[in-house]
């Protein structure tokens, strides 16, 4: 069963935060171990599993880059694991530009600005998702999703060297 | 419709089981622990013959035998300091690296771990005694208590454990409680139990934050509570950081103070524990008071020692700093800002030293709510639970994993399996595989922590799987699955997916975190994350280089006759200038050696697939190979 249906979604890249949230809490009122304190170990044990798969199907549909990443894995976008091996030159020299200058960023304020451009382009990455799932172009799909886990990834790093630099001025 | 439910035997289903017995919410405090039963929601502490809940989390072997639980033990500290034990709690599944000195004197006599288990003991009262044993009393006694207030036999409860508390430290737990006669419904975290005291009392939605400031824990967590569910979002702490701390610091002071004084004193644990006492009274003068005094006395000699509010503020910033940084380090892990905070909740003894109140209100921006007794809301939340798990109720409690959990890789790099956070149960898996040719076996190693290096996270269990059939080295597939139930314990299993081969074992870490370890790791992680991600790359670049030489060796073995000397010459060279690479620690120079080698020995490995080809094409027909040809095609 795939993460929409356990829900009860509507397998979409968009996703209404409250229905998600409602859709979850009604599946674990009915499935969460809590409810089966006292029940056979069988009984338990589905209810354990149960649990995790809806606990899974919640954690990834909530990240609106997981999201977009499982849809398009659904659709039969074929994506490497974890965004380990970038094969695309363009983001390839766009990757390597950007931590130079996050390497040559001195001040919190430089990081945070290329934290929030960091941000701004996952946001509008994600915009452009839904006219490229529209049209089916599945090159495009993964090229998108390719860059925007690598500007996510991006954005943690450069979170890190923020809290360094703050540490470093303290 | 009325359906017969068939049960295995011995198994009673609930609600109908056990209605002569009463489950009960239990807080095993570091400092106090306190019992409490809900009944039609409403939770109330249990309280002894003198009207007070807490009881002291002090136990003692008197003498004249027998087992001195409390008020009753705390009594004996003065006269028999050798026989009696405090803030067990921070014991609970861990070694000796994990114990804090005062004046480089611990106050208890220490029997390291032995055999299979490296939980460090105690020498009291003439025996060596495991923490479990020693948090056993304690528990028997609430159980003792709750039975004399309820009149009927009490053997269920919900056991309430900083949320902090690793793998080890629960199982601790769980087992005191098994030592005790108690069946443990759940393990929940410190902090949610007050956040679902309070949520069920005030009937309040929104987000909230709980601040756990113990006698020897910390925890923050960020909850949303919503129409019955308290859903966590995030947690992170300490697992020893808390009012013990502040004591220690008071006790070293006035030690410092005698020496100037020229007292020789003999600094044992006797000494040792009476300067802790001393300082404990001292800071709880300075809760509602400018100025704190008190008299000390080592081998009979006095001495008279004052500390005004100021100089205690100062000796605890560090702590209290340290409390804030972890809460912003939660809230940023939540992606929320403070602003959004609805209210703190505050929990815990030492919320009551009024700086550690200022600090708390400055970070949220609001003034800290207290209207439940930060000393009896855990246990009323653990009471509320474990109606709801027995009576069945419809809150609805999501809890997480405070730590990440994850595997060794090559090179001694983390792989992150659960990342922090994640909503607990889950079960999640990630492939392996084999790094060299005919690898019949693999090391699983389990770590916990938010750092990068395995060297820099804490290490729950490690074990072997065996009979992985001999395979190219990449071609076995390797499923490792990490599970952790609603206690928060974690089950760890390994297959190899194209043979069924298994292995599966529940970590039951059995050595705890040295303080340096857990207590530093969240903070490390946040502080090392660049240098740790640059540590990454780094053996990322080594292990792909190594990977790059071994290919190449095997390829030289079995094919070296397709190469001219001049080639092979050139080869060996590019091969050297690889090795010298990965042994110096620029990663650029890594990739860029490697690279080189791999440009260098590509008509080689050309050379080499075209024999394959020719291998596999020689004796067949024409139609075999169209027919191959447009299998292919339709791929």
């Amino acid at each position: 069963m795939d993460h929409f249906a356990r829900l009860g979604l509507p397998a979409a890249l968009e996703l209404e935060p409250a229905s998600l949230d409602r859709a979850y809490f009604a599946r674990q009122r009915q499935w969460h171990p809590d409810r089966f304190v006292g029940r056979p170990p069988a009984e338990r044990a589905k209810a354990s599993v149960e649990a995790a798969a809806l606990n899974e199907a919640y954690r990834t549909l909530k990240d609106p880059l997981a999201r977009a990443a499982y849809f398009a894995s659904m659709k039969g976008v074929d994506l490497p694991g974890d965004g380990r091996t970038i094969d695309d030159p363009d983001l390839l020299m766009e990757a390597m530009e950007a931590r130079e200058a996050l390497h040559e960023a001195e001040s919190v304020e430089a990081v945070e600005a290329l934290a929030a451009r960091a941000r701004d382009d996952v946001a509008a990455g994600l915009r452009v998702l839904d006219g490229l799932f529209l049209r089916d172009d599945k090159p495009a799909i993964r090229k998108t999703l390719l860059r925007l886990r690598y500007l996510d990834k991006f954005a943690e790093e450069a979170q890190a060297r923020r809290i360094n630099l703050e540490r470093s001025k303290a | 419709m009325t359906l017969l439910e068939i049960h295995e035997p011995g198994e009673t289903p609930l609600p109908h089981a056990g209605e002569g017995t009463l489950a009960v919410g239990i807080d095993l405090g570091t400092t106090n622990s306190v019992v409490a039963i809900a009944r039609d929601g409403r939770p109330a502490a249990l309280h002894d013959e003198t009207g007070r809940a807490m009881v002291p989390s002090v136990v003692a072997y008197p003498e004249t035998g027998g087992v001195k639980v409390g008020d009753q033990a705390r009594e004996l500290m003065a006269r028999e300091p050798r026989n009696v034990v405090s803030s067990v709690k921070r014991l609970m599944g861990r070694g000796a690296a994990d114990l804090h000195a005062v004046a480089g004197v611990l106050p208890y006599e220490i029997e390291p771990g032995s055999g299979e288990t490296d939980m460090v003991k105690l020498r009291i009262g003439g025996k060596a005694r495991s923490p479990v044993e020693i948090s056993a009393e304690i528990l028997k006694m609430l159980r003792i208590r709750a039975e004399q207030a309820l009149d009927k036999p009490v053997e269920r409860a919900v056991i309430t454990v900083p949320a902090y508390f690793d793998d080890a430290a629960r199982t601790a737990t769980r087992d005191a409680a098994r030592v005790a006669g108690l069946e443990v419904l759940r393990l929940v975290n410190e902090p949610t139990a007050a956040a679902l005291a309070y949520g069920l009392d005030k009937g309040s939605e929104g987000i909230y934050a709980v601040y756990d400031l113990g006698g020897g824990t910390f925890d923050f967590s960020l909850l949303r509570l919503e129409k019955g569910v308290f859903q966590v979002l995030a947690t992170g702490g300490d697992a020893a950081l808390g009012g013990d701390d502040f004591d220690r610091a008071i006790a070293e002071r006035m030690l410092a103070e005698r020496r100037t004084d020229g007292l020789a004193d003999r600094v044992d644990e006797a000494a040792v524990k009476a300067a802790l006492v001393l300082a404990r009274q001292m800071k709880e003068q300075l809760t509602d008071r400018d100025q704190a005094s008190g008299r000390l006395e080592i081998g009979g000699v006095p001495s008279f020692h004052a500390l005004t509010r100021p100089d205690f503020e100062a000796m605890i910033d560090s702590h209290v700093r340290r409390t804030i940084d972890i809460a912003r380090g939660v809230l940023a892990d939540a992606g929320m800002e403070a602003g959004e905070v609805r209210g703190v909740v505050l929990v815990g003894g030492s919320t009551r030293v009024p700086v550690v109140r200022e600090a708390v209100a400055g970070m949220i921006g609001k003034a800290p709510l207290t209207d439940i007794d930060p000393d009896e809301v855990v246990a009323l939340g653990a009471a509320l639970q474990a109606e709801a798990l027995t009576g069945g109720g419809d809150t609805l409690l999501l809890d997480v994993t405070p730590l990440s959990l994850g595997l060794e890789t090559m090179g001694g790099i983390v792989e992150k399996i659960v990342p922090r956070n994640t909503p607990i149960p889950v079960q999640l898996a990630q492939d392996f595989t084999t790094y060299q040719d005919g690898q019949t076996a693999m090391a699983i190693h389990v770590v916990q922590g938010e750092r990068e290096m395995v060297a820099d996270c804490r290490s729950l269990a490690r074990f072997e799987l065996l009979g992985i059939p001999p395979m190219t080295a990449g071609a076995a597939r390797i499923r490792v699955t990490f599970a952790v139930d609603a206690d928060g314990l974690l089950t760890v299993s390994a297959e190899e997916r194209t043979t069924g081969v298994q292995q599966r074992i529940e970590v039951k870490p059995s050595y705890g975190l040295s303080h340096e370890d857990m207590a530093d790791m969240l903070y490390d992680s946040l502080e090392h994350a660049e240098e740790d991600m640059t540590q990454r790359l780094l053996t990322e670049a080594r292990v792909e280089g190594r990977r790059n030489l071994l290919a190449l060796d095997v390829a030289l073995q079995k094919d070296e006759a397709l190469l001219g000397a001049d080639e092979r010459a050139a080869l060996d060279a590019a091969r050297g200038r690889l090795e010298a690479a990965i042994a110096g620690d620029d990663r650029e120079a890594i990739n860029a050696a490697a690279e080189a080698l791999e440009t260098l020995s590509k008509p080689f490995a050309e050379r080499r697939m075209d024999r394959g080809i020719r291998e596999a094409l020689s004796g067949r027909s024409v139609v075999e190979l169209e027919s191959r040809v447009s299998d292919r095609a339709g791929e």
